[in-house]
């Protein structure tokens, strides 16, 4: 195979680096809890609905906790005392607490910790049965019919309303796409709440609403004995509901997530406690579930240079590989992110892109890796695009890319048209089938331009891996480590929805996740 | 007087109106369809179309690719456009006019609503800039503040007031049902229920905005695809150096058209 020469030492130490990172975020994470993952640990005890004003109970049983400073002690706390007082289901402790007179206080005549605990024995017994019975039956379909070769080819569909997603997705299964993912409403990362309902309105993108994902999920369960293969589903954990969505995911039998570590600091100024925490505990349901990440490092060359900031992109991808392992995550759970983002025009760009490429399928080898498109040197002139995304297949499948989100040659314009993903898939169908064995046929000239770049690039993530462990991932994300983005600790959106542990912190859903092994999907 | 001009497209040979269509219809490939597209691309003013790709892109769709000749032209002399009057500056006279104005030149800029792509505010005001051509944030004569994604319209004003904004550059990149257009006008509506509109020049970005929508909407000017920083900020150095000589002139009225 034409592999780049990697300093296995030096990758050893980036790996080291980002544990110490990865640690000492862990140090906060565990002092803290949100109301993002006070909401999933009630969902996943089973408390749904949402009032009149679509206000989902979740959030008006925790927002009451919260109100009153108690949230602290953990939502499984105040259900499991509601239910050993006599609350007849979980549903019914819920709202008895989110609309109830008075809200009963750990230590102030309550129920013992015993009763309580007690009383939740069965509730997370269940919470946890519900992600396995998902995950089993996304295991046996898997078998039955056998996914497509690699690079997986990813699309995306994103018309606001669910019902033509899924009439879309077909569609995009018929003209040979592996995985679909529908693309969220815009604003969606800064709800801090997750919508009820099939919904039908949304611009630039769909709700992702459980309702919404359970619909996508028939569609493709439907479309996939009739194409022959199994097509995976995909939506975003991310944003101020990172872990809601992936209990919803987990159970509605969703195959991968968008869930990055650092993406929502960056990208979409949410405060970095609030999604250091958020995405811990996400990934320890995702970990359960066996659902593949996938990351966003992608979205760094869209904001910073290509060329000169391809490292700090391998350098994220060590963090968030680091804090994917903390959470119980397997590599081959990890699809970490990188991107042909380098300006089309520059002399040897495909050199370049084909180094850091295969640097990445090196390092992160037993990683489903992710492959994303050239987005940010698209024009309107469609028939260059095309051939643009013709370089960007090339590049992917002599890498050995594990997922490759498809380019689109009308990427500056629209949201997909259904000729247009076509077009797409039959390109790169054409494209990694006559390339097929391309990387194993050939050598990189010994010291030539792809080799010394792929060294380059490895040193350079080495030294930025060691001033953030020097300073910490806080200070270096302030002073724009990562997409040349800035942010502080107490600054971003979600803050107020960040609390200290309590020292009876009661989250027994938690606890039951973090005393799981890590285990390997059945590949 | 003005010359006739009818502008026809051009292939092979001058006026032989050589175009190409995609597009796609409801109906599985065959005989049926391949007329069917046909008709469809007649219908489109196409003489003598030939239907040169058909094929399944769905379990009910065809996609075709037709060419054929267009019976139209366009007479270019009688179109009048709305042109941005400014002419290209050099980033030395962008600065050295922005030098006389003794202060800098405040710009603040954010994807509003619920937009969440800053890769066009980010290309125009981010030091890097796009293409060679540096960001706003790179002049000296310039003080640039770039408040990102998804702010709100009230968000945008509060602050561009709190630092004494010269001119503010909304992007809309989302366009779906016209989204754009509704959270442009109705930040416009805002700026001038606050009474502050005449203080300011409000400026308009996007892959769907041109000069002309963008003043259709109420903005002093629209700036499209493959913009580069040095025009927005030549517009907006040479516009607001007028107003402070006291020739208050309304940008984006005369120029060519």
């Amino acid at each position: 195979m034409a592999r780049v020469p990697v300093d296995l030492e030096k990758v050893a130490h980036c790996r080291e680096l980002a544990a110490a990172v990865a640690s000492d975020v862990q140090s906060t994470i565990d002092r803290h809890t949100t109301v993002g993952v006070e909401r999933t640990v009630a969902r996943a005890y089973g408390v749904e609905g949402a009032d009149a004003d679509g206000r989902p109970l979740a959030n008006a049983l925790v927002d009451r906790i919260h109100a009153e400073s108690s949230i602290g002690h953990g939502v499984a706390w105040f259900l499991g005392h509601a239910l050993a007082s006599g609350a007849e289901s979980v549903q019914e402790a819920a709202e008895q607490l989110a609309y109830g007179e008075r809200l009963p206080k750990p230590g102030e005549g309550s129920e013992s910790d015993e009763a309580v605990r007690r009383a939740l024995l069965l509730h997370t017994d269940e919470a946890l049965a519900r992600i396995d019975r998902a995950s089993e039956e996304r295991e046996r379909r898997k078998r039955t019919l056998g996914l497509g070769a690699t690079p997986l080819k990813y699309v995306i569909v994103a018309t606001g309303n669910i019902h033509d997603d899924a009439t879309q997705a077909k569609a995009a299964a018929f003209a040979g796409a592996d995985i679909v993912a529908v693309i969220r409403a815009t604003a969606q990362s800064l709800l801090d709440f997750v919508p009820e309902g099939p919904t039908t309105e949304g611009y630039g993108g769909t709700y992702a609403t459980q309702a919404n994902f359970k619909i996508i999920r028939e569609a493709l369960d439907a479309i996939g004995p009739e194409v022959g293969r199994y097509v995976q589903q995909t939506n975003y954990s991310s944003g101020l509901c990172m872990s809601e969505i992936a209990w919803m995911a987990a159970v509605e039998r969703l195959d991968m997530l968008l869930n990055d570590a650092m993406y929502g600091i960056l990208f979409r100024d949410i405060n970095m406690v609030r999604t250091f925490v958020d995405q811990y505990f996400s990934r320890r349901v995702i970990a359960r579930s066996g659902i593949t990440i996938n990351t966003g490092e992608d979205n760094y060359l869209t904001t910073a240079d290509a060329v000169e900031k391809a490292h700090t992109v391998l350098a994220s991808q060590f963090i968030n590989e680091a804090f994917a392992l903390r959470a119980g995550l397997v590599p081959e759970q990890m699809g970490l992110g990188h991107a042909y983002e380098i300006d089309p025009w520059r002399e040897d760009s495909f050199l370049y892109e084909v180094s850091q490429a295969q640097l990445v399928r090196q390092i992160f080898d037993r990683h489903p890796i992710k492959w994303m498109p050239p987005t940010k040197f698209k024009t309107g002139d469609v028939f260059h695009s095309h051939v643009h995304d013709a370089m960007f297949n090339l590049a992917g499948v002599m890498t050995g890319q594990s997922i490759e989100l498809l380019g689109m040659f009308s990427e500056a314009i629209h949201t997909p048209l259904l000729m247009d993903r076509y077009l797409s898939l039959k390109s790169a169908r054409y494209v990694f089938n006559t390339a097929r064995h391309l990387g194993d046929e050939i050598q990189w000239k010994p010291g030539g331009i792809v080799e010394t770049r792929a060294k380059e690039t490895l040193d350079k993530a080495h030294t930025l891996l060691s001033e953030v462990e020097r300073y910490g991932i806080w200070e270096a994300i302030a002073h724009g480590a990562f997409g040349d983005v800035k942010r502080t600790r107490t600054g971003g959106k979600g803050y107020a929805g960040v609390v200290p542990r309590e020292p009876g912190y009661l989250n027994p859903l938690l606890d039951a996740l973090e005393s799981e092994a890590p285990r390997a999907p059945a590949a | 007087m003005r010359e006739s001009n009818i502008l026809r497209a051009y292939g092979d040979r001058e006026g032989d109106g050589m175009v190409q269509m995609t597009f796609t219809l409801a109906i599985l490939p065959g005989d049926r369809a391949r007329e069917a597209a046909k008709r469809f691309a007649e219908a489109h003013g196409l003489a003598d179309p030939l239907v040169t790709a058909m094929e399944q892109v769905s379990p009910e769709h065809s996609y075709f690719v037709v060419y054929g000749r267009s019976r139209h032209g366009v007479d270019a002399a009688a179109i009048h456009v709305e042109e941005l009057a400014h002419k290209p500056l050099e980033r030395e006279e962008i600065e050295a006019l922005g030098k006389t104005l003794g202060r800098k030149v405040v710009i603040v800029g954010a994807c509003t609503g619920s937009d969440a792509h800053t890769v066009g505010i980010d290309a125009i005001i981010n030091y890097k800039g796009f293409d060679g051509d540096k960001g706003l944030e790179s002049y000296k004569c310039i003080d640039a503040h770039n408040l990102g994604a998804q702010v709100e319209n009230d968000e945008l004003a509060r602050r561009a007031r709190g630092v004494s904004a010269d001119a503010i550059l909304v992007s809309q990149i989302i366009t779906q049902r016209d989204c754009h257009k509704e959270n442009a006008r109705a930040f416009v509506e805002l700026v001038t229920r606050e009474g502050w509109r005449d203080q300011v020049i409000l400026l308009l970005g996007g892959p769907r905005i041109d000069h002309k929508l963008a003043r259709e909407l109420g903005f002093d000017a629209g700036f499209g695809p493959g913009t580069k920083p040095s025009q927005v900020a030549a517009y907006v150095v040479e516009h607001v150096v007028e107003r402070a000589r006291g020739k208050h002139v309304r940008p984006g009225v005369g120029g060519a058209g």
